[in-house]
């Protein structure tokens, strides 16, 4: 049964290990749909309370749409953060991953990824819909498309901070909120940036660049923070 | 005794730092008192009214020298907690722990002046320009990270953890100063940011980095005394504690 | 091949051991026993590298191990209180995924033959949520059938288990020593134990 004597290799290829954690995540998402949608819900209802809030003039929605539905899908990923490593960390799985052979920040990139696609890309698809609530047309719509498209992974991985830095506190949440938000900031300027930038008949080009480098600078500092802060999460 | 002589590692345990820290509280807190007076003299009575904004202006003394420590210690304290996450100090953390009261609360004066001078100067308290705006993100920032230290129980994850949110903000710190720069330009024509200060006469500039320096001195006096206080708490199992509290009772 | 020297572990600010020291070669066998809140479990986390000691040295294999070095990563199979199962997965499907985290993807037979050594064969395709305490930990400890690993950390592996598991237990315990294993058990009950040399280390 067990071979004392033989020596697995020592470390093994990241690739596999982002593999085995998207895989998994995303058969343990599709097994509880229900916290999916409620966060999809959740980006609906914020996005629809802010007419309520400022009143129906079509130019003031129009002014406002690229800022509240880029504001409300940051509030929406929030939401969402906690389920990255809560569940692991208190069932025991998180620190099994930790003391994988396979490297910790490639079985987080797994991770995020997988939040990314169950989080992220509804958000990205459900946008262009609701920005018709606020005016939006044509090419901005496009932009606010891409821009969500490019920006929510970077709200996961930034986010995955946050969440390993938190992990088990008592004010989990909200201290979430208050630790990720400033860092957000970048994010959302850019973003809402590009839909302003071809609702005046400029190419969102300049800001989308933006957000695809600060997209590859997350993708690869953020799994390494995050790995740090899961292992003294975990100490 | 040559520097290169002086076994500066010995400095890294609490307990030897801990009087060295009560010396270096009172030669900068006795140095920073006439420094500030000196710049708040030249500031507030020897620099000329300025003919647009009168003597509102002169808040300026107050407004950029908290607004310089406020970055500056936050550099700082981020070099400590680097420093604690690669030797595994925990006296790194504690000074850490100790600056970043200090540097909130300059974040916070400088916030408060600026507005102050705001209402004079341009007609409103807050007009959203980059450095305000990235002035209160880093108060968030600030706060974020004395928030994440209080809700962690255990010292060592609390240190280690709240050493790398204050790296991470630190990394963030000119992009997320860059954007709102960016986003400024974008939404605002107008530049109500320090360029609007009145033409830095040389007795001002004067002014400001005697006023600068009288933050600075403060800073580290500040801090060495609670850094004591910290260290006293946290090491109050140990013997010399014990031996402290005993001599004092 | 394990060793460690002057182990102490603090917990916030009390101290909860110092001075800890092993030595364990092929084939034997370590009893941690204490009362509850002695240390025992933080001592087998120390070992395993998920925590830092307070002072002290671990080695393995000749070599300094920190935390989560890749050196026990790779060679340590650490089962804690949580057994570490999803509770949306199956049992079979929760010990394949075990298996591929660590190195060791299983095809299914062996799987299916892991679960069938726990007598857990007609529980396999049920979800972890619906399984009681003690056939989870029967799952926990399934996954040291699958795995190859020279050293066992296990805290408290007897908790829940019925007098068969404790069988099986210590069936697979006397199986790994004799093919030149290591294992370090935290326990507050005496684990039967069939053959191999086994020390004792009290944290009082």
């Amino acid at each position: 049964m067990s071979e004392a004597a033989a020596q697995p290799p020592i470390e093994r290829g990241g690739w596999s290990g982002v593999a085995w954690a998207l895989r998994r995540d995303l058969r343990l998402a599709l097994r509880s749909k229900a916290e999916l949608g409620v966060q999809l819900l959740f980006y609906v209802v914020v996005v629809s309370l802010f007419p309520l809030g400022v009143g129906a003039d079509p130019m003031l929605l129009r002014a406002l749409g690229p800022g509240v539905l880029w504001v409300a899908a940051l509030l929406a990923s929030l939401l969402s953060l906690p389920r990255l490593f809560a569940a692991d960390f208190a069932d025991g799985t998180l620190e099994q991953i930790a003391l994988s052979p396979y490297p910790l920040p490639a079985l987080i990139s797994g991770k995020i990824l997988a939040h990314w696609l169950t989080t992220g890309v509804p958000l990205a698809a459900l946008s262009p819909l609701l920005a018709l609530q606020f005016g939006l047309d044509g090419s901005e719509l496009v932009a606010l498309a891409a821009g969500l498209v490019l920006g929510t992974p970077t709200l996961s991985l930034l986010g995955a901070i946050g969440a390993a830095l938190t992990l088990g506190l008592r004010a989990g949440g909200a201290l979430l909120a208050l630790l990720i938000l400033p860092l957000y900031v970048p994010i959302l300027i850019f973003g809402a940036g590009a839909v302003e930038a071809s609702r005046v008949g400029l190419a969102a080009g300049g800001e989308l660049s933006v957000l695809g480098a600060a997209l590859l600078v997350a993708a690869i500092g953020a799994p390494l923070a995050s790995a740090a802060a899961v292992r003294i999460a975990l100490d | 005794m040559r520097l290169s002589s002086i076994n500066w590692f010995k400095f890294a345990s609490p307990a030897s730092f801990f009087p060295l820290a009560g010396h270096l509280a009172r030669w900068f807190a006795v140095l920073a008192v006439p420094l500030a007076a000196a710049g708040l003299w030249l500031g507030l009575v020897v620099a000329p009214t300025d003919a647009q904004q009168g003597d509102a202006y002169r808040i300026i003394f107050i407004h950029v020298p908290a607004a310089w420590m406020s970055m500056f210690i936050y550099l700082v304290m981020a070099a400590w907690c680097a420093l604690s996450l690669t030797l595994n100090a925990r006296l790194s953390a504690m000074m850490a722990q100790a600056l970043a009261p200090t540097g909130a609360l300059f974040t916070v004066i400088a916030l408060w002046t600026g507005a102050l001078w705001g209402r004079p100067a341009w007609g409103t308290y807050w007009a959203w320009d980059a450095r305000m705006t990235s002035e209160l993100i880093l108060l968030f920032l600030y706060l974020g990270y004395m928030a994440l230290r209080h809700a962690i129980d255990e010292p060592r994850r609390a240190d280690r953890a709240s050493a790398v949110l204050a790296l991470v903000g630190a990394v963030n710190v000119p992009i997320i100063y860059f954007s709102v720069k960016w986003w400024n330009t974008l939404h605002q024509g107008a530049t109500v940011s320090l360029t609007a200060a009145p033409k830095m006469a040389s007795i001002m500039l004067t002014a400001m980095l005697l006023m600068t320096f009288a933050a600075w001195f403060y800073a580290i006096a500040v801090a060495m005394v609670r850094v004591r206080a910290i260290i006293l708490e946290r090491e109050r199992r140990t013997s010399w504690a014990g031996a402290l509290a005993g001599a004092a009772r | 091949m394990l060793e460690a020297h002057d182990l102490a572990a603090r917990r916030g600010d009390a101290q909860l051991f110092s001075g800890v020291s092993l030595s364990l070669g092929p084939g034997t066998a370590l009893f941690v026993r204490g009362p509850n809140g002695s240390g025992k479990t933080t001592l087998l986390r120390i070992l395993a590298g998920t925590t830092q000691a307070a002072a002290g040295r671990v080695l393995w294999r000749g070599e300094q191990v920190g935390p989560f070095h890749p050196a026990l990563r790779a060679s340590a199979v650490f089962i804690g209180h949580a057994p570490a199962l999803k509770d949306e997965l199956t049992a079979e499907e929760n010990l394949a995924s075990l298996a591929t985290l660590h190195g060791a993807p299983a095809e299914r037979a062996a799987v299916l033959e892991a679960l069938n050594a726990w007598s857990l064969s007609r529980q396999r395709a049920l979800p972890a949520r619906v399984l009681s305490q003690g056939q989870r930990r029967r799952v926990a400890l399934a996954r040291l059938w699958l795995l190859s690993r020279p050293l066992w950390l296990l805290d408290e592996p007897a908790t829940a288990l019925d007098d068969a598991g404790q069988v099986t237990l210590r069936d697979a315990l006397a199986a790994h020593l004799a093919a030149r294993g290591i294992a370090v058990i935290a326990t507050h009950q005496d684990l039967p134990v069939a053959s191999g040399a086994h020390q004792s280390l009290l944290l009082a």
